[in-house]
C-alpha cells in the first residue's frame, strides 16, 4: 500500500502555494462561512449568480494544503455553472479531480470543506430566493444528507 | 546506585506500546504527551489485577472483596495527597478529568457565589475547559469574563490582573499552571498572592504541571487545583479535583445520587461527609487504581528528576528546532520558564500536512488548535504543531523529527 504521504503531489502543492479564485467578492449576492472544530481550518466562500448562473465565486480563509487545493478545484469545477448543476457536483468530483479518493477519513473533513461551504451558500440562496415551501423542505433534506 | 540518566533510558522497556511499528515499518516516536501520555505495564496490569482479583463495589457491602477494593481505591487518596502534599484527604474528590472539576467548581461553586456584574478572571493560554464553563457561568448570572492578555514571550501580563483586582468585583482567578501549548510555567505564587491580598479565590489547572514538575499545594495557596490521570502514565476518565475545605464547606453537590448522601427521605436529603458528598455513584474504581499506582510510578522515578530530564530534552529540542531553517518556535526561550511542550509552525505548511508528512515517518506529533483558540488567535495563527515529551523520549528520537521535518521541506519545496 502507498503511504498517505503520496497525496502531497505536485499538484496539491502547487494549488496550495497558489490557490486559485483565492479572495473576495465585492457585494456578493451570497456568502457562507464554515470551519473544522477539529483542526481550526476556516473558509468563506463568496459568489455573484446571474440569471441562475454562478458568474463569479471567490474563496478566502485558512487551511492546510489539503483543504486549500480542494478549494481551488471546487471554485474552478463551479465557476460558469448554473445553479442545478452546483447543486449536483459530489464531493467524488472534487476528490478524483486531485486523485484524493482514498483520502485517509481524518483529513476527508479538510477535503471537503469547502463543498460543504459552497453547498451551505448554494442553499442558503436558495432558500431565500425560493416561493414553493415544499420546494425548500426538499432542499433542507438534501442539505441534511450531504455528509 | 544508577543515575537518573540510566534510570529513564531502562524505564522504556515498562512500556510495551514504544515497541509498536506503525506506518511502512517504523518504530512509533511518540511526542504527543501533552495530549495523553502512554502507560508502563505497571499501570496496566493494576487495572487487570483489580477486575480480576478484587472487582467489587466500594464503600458499602462488608465481604472481602468489597474491602479490599475499598481499601486501594482509598489509598490513592492519600496517594495524591503526598504526591501535591495536600494536608487533609478528605479535600480529594475524584472526577472524570480536569474538565470534569472545573465544570463542578462552575456548577457546584459558581452558582451559588457568583451574581450580576461579578468578575472572573482566566487568562489567554487558557485550554478551553479553562474558558467554557466560566463563560456559561457568566453568561447565566450576567457576570463578567475578562482576560489575563500574554506577552510576545508567552508570558502573562500581571498588570492586568492588578487592573481588574482593582475594581473589587472579581469572585475568582482561574488559570493553568502549564500552558498546554506553549509549555510556559505560570508564576502561580505571585498571582495568587495578589489574589489573596484582595481575597480573591484562586483556581489552578494542573493538567499539564502535575505530569512534569514537582508541585506543593500547601505551599501554592490557590483554593481550588485540578489535574487528569491520563496525562500523567494513569488511565483515561479519571482526574482529581482538590478543594480547600473552607471553600468545599460552601459548595453545593454537583451531582445527586448514590453514595453522596446521609440520608434520604421522600422530599429532603442530607449530605455525605466530605469528599463522598461530591462522588455520586460507583465511581470509576478500576481507573482510581491505576491511577495510584501511577503515582507510586512517578513518586518512584522523583519528580525532580522528571522536571531534570524534561529540562534536558526540551533544551537539547529547541537548540535543534531553531536550527531548521523557516521554523518558528512559539513561546519563551528560557527554559526555567517552560515545560516539554514545544509548539512551532514549518514556514508557511499548514501544521496538517506537517503531521502526516511526519506522520509516515512513525513520528506523533499533535496539529491544530490544541483547544486552546483564545491563544491561536493572539498568536494570529489558525493552528500550531506540537512536539511534547514525557519521560520515555529520548535526544534519539528529537533527532527523527528533525530529519522528518526535512521531508516536509522537500515535499514542500521550503
Amino acid at each position: 500500500m502507498s503511504g498517505n504521504a503520496d497525496i502531497y503531489h505536485e499538484m496539491i502543492i502547487d494549488y496550495s502555494r497558489n490557490p486559485i479564485n483565492f479572495g473576495k467578492i465585492e457585494n456578493p449576492d451570497v456568502t457562507f462561512h464554515d470551519s473544522n472544530p477539529l483542526c481550526g481550518d476556516s473558509i468563506d466562500i463568496d459568489m455573484k449568480i446571474t440569471d441562475d448562473k454562478v458568474s463569479d465565486i471567490k474563496f478566502h480563509g485558512k487551511g492546510c494544503a489539503i483543504c486549500m487545493a480542494c478549494s481551488s478545484v471546487l471554485t474552478e469545477i463551479t465557476k460558469g455553472k448554473g445553479i442545478d448543476e452546483v447543486r449536483n457536483i459530489t464531493k467524488h468530483d472534487v476528490l478524483s479531480e486531485l486523485g484524493l479518493e482514498h483520502l485517509q477519513a481524518v483529513r476527508i473533513k479538510c477535503a471537503l470543506l469547502s463543498l460543504k461551504v459552497l453547498k451551505s451558500a448554494l442553499y442558503s440562496y436558495l432558500g431565500t430566493h425560493m416561493k414553493d415551501s415544499q420546494d425548500v423542505d426538499k432542499l433542507k433534506e438534501e442539505a441534511a444528507n450531504l455528509y | 546506585m544508577q543515575s537518573a540518566q540510566t534510570t529513564f533510558e531502562n524505564l522504556r522497556k515498562d512500556f510495551p506500546i514504544l515497541q509498536r511499528i506503525v506506518r511502512d515499518n517504523k518504530t512509533l516516536v511518540y511526542l504527543d504527551n501533552a495530549s495523553t501520555t502512554q502507560k508502563p505495564n505497571q499501570v496496566i496490569d493494576a487495572i487487570t489485577d483489580y477486575y480480576r482479583n478484587h472487582n467489587a463495589n466500594i464503600h458499602r457491602a462488608v465481604y472481602a472483596l468489597a474491602e479490599e477494593a475499598t481499601e486501594l481505591y482509598e489509598s490513592t487518596r492519600d496517594k495524591i495527597a503526598n504526591f501535591i502534599h495536600i494536608p487533609n484527604r478528605e479535600e480529594i474528590i475524584f472526577v472524570r478529568g480536569t474538565t470534569e472539576a472545573i465544570n463542578l467548581v462552575a456548577y457546584a461553586w459558581g452558582r451559588n457565589h457568583i451574581q450580576k456584574d461579578d468578575i472572573i478572571v482566566t487568562t489567554e493560554y487558557e485550554h478551553h475547559s479553562n474558558i467554557v464553563p466560566w463563560q456559561l457561568l457568566t453568561q447565566e448570572k450576567g457576570a463578567k469574563l475578562v482576560y489575563i492578555g500574554m506577552d510576545d514571550n508567552g508570558e502573562l501580563i500581571l498588570d492586568d490582573l492588578d487592573k481588574y483586582l482593582a475594581t473589587g468585583k472579581v469572585k475568582l482567578v482561574t488559570f493553568s499552571l502549564m500552558s498546554n501549548v506553549l509549555g510556559t510555567i505560570t508564576d502561580a505564587e505571585k498571582i495568587i498572592s495578589k489574589c489573596k491580598e484582595h481575597g480573591v479565590l484562586t483556581l489552578v489547572d494542573g493538567a499539564q504541571a502535575v505530569p512534569h514538575m514537582p508541585v506543593n499545594i500547601e505551599k501554592l495557596g490557590c483554593d481550588f487545583f485540578a489535574f487528569s490521570g491520563h496525562k500523567m502514565l494513569g488511565p483515561t476518565g479519571i482526574g482529581v479535583l482538590w478543594v480547600r475545605k473552607s471553600v468545599l464547606e460552601t459548595m453545593n453537590p454537583f451531582h445527586g445520587g448514590g453514595d453522596m448522601i446521609r440520608e434520604v427521605h421522600k422530599y429532603e436529603t442530607t449530605w455525605n461527609d466530605l469528599p463522598y458528598k461530591f462522588e455520586a455513584g460507583t465511581p470509576n474504581i478500576a481507573d482510581v487504581i491505576g491511577l495510584g499506582t501511577a503515582i507510586d510510578y512517578l513518586t518512584k522515578l522523583g519528580m525532580e528528576n522528571v522536571r531534570e530530564h524534561e529540562i534536558e530534552l526540551t533544551t537539547y529540542a529547541i537548540e535543534k528546532l531553531s536550527q531548521v531553517k523557516g521554523l518558528t518556535i512559539y513561546g519563551t526561550k528560557d527554559i526555567s520558564k517552560r515545560g516539554g511542550v514545544i509548539s512551532f509552525n514549518f514556514s508557511d505548511v499548514h501544521p496538517h500536512d506537517v503531521a502526516q508528512i511526519i506522520d509516515e515517518e512513525g513520528i506523533a506529533v499533535r496539529s491544530g488548535h490544541h483547544c486552546a483558540q483564545v491563544l491561536m488567535e493572539r498568536l494570529n495563527v489558525a493552528a500550531t504543531s506540537r512536539a511534547s515529551f514525557y519521560i520515555y523520549n529520548t535526544k534519539e528520537e528529537v533527532d527523527s523529527l528533525i530529519t522528518a521535518l526535512t521531508k516536509v521541506a522537500r515535499i514542500f519545496k521550503l
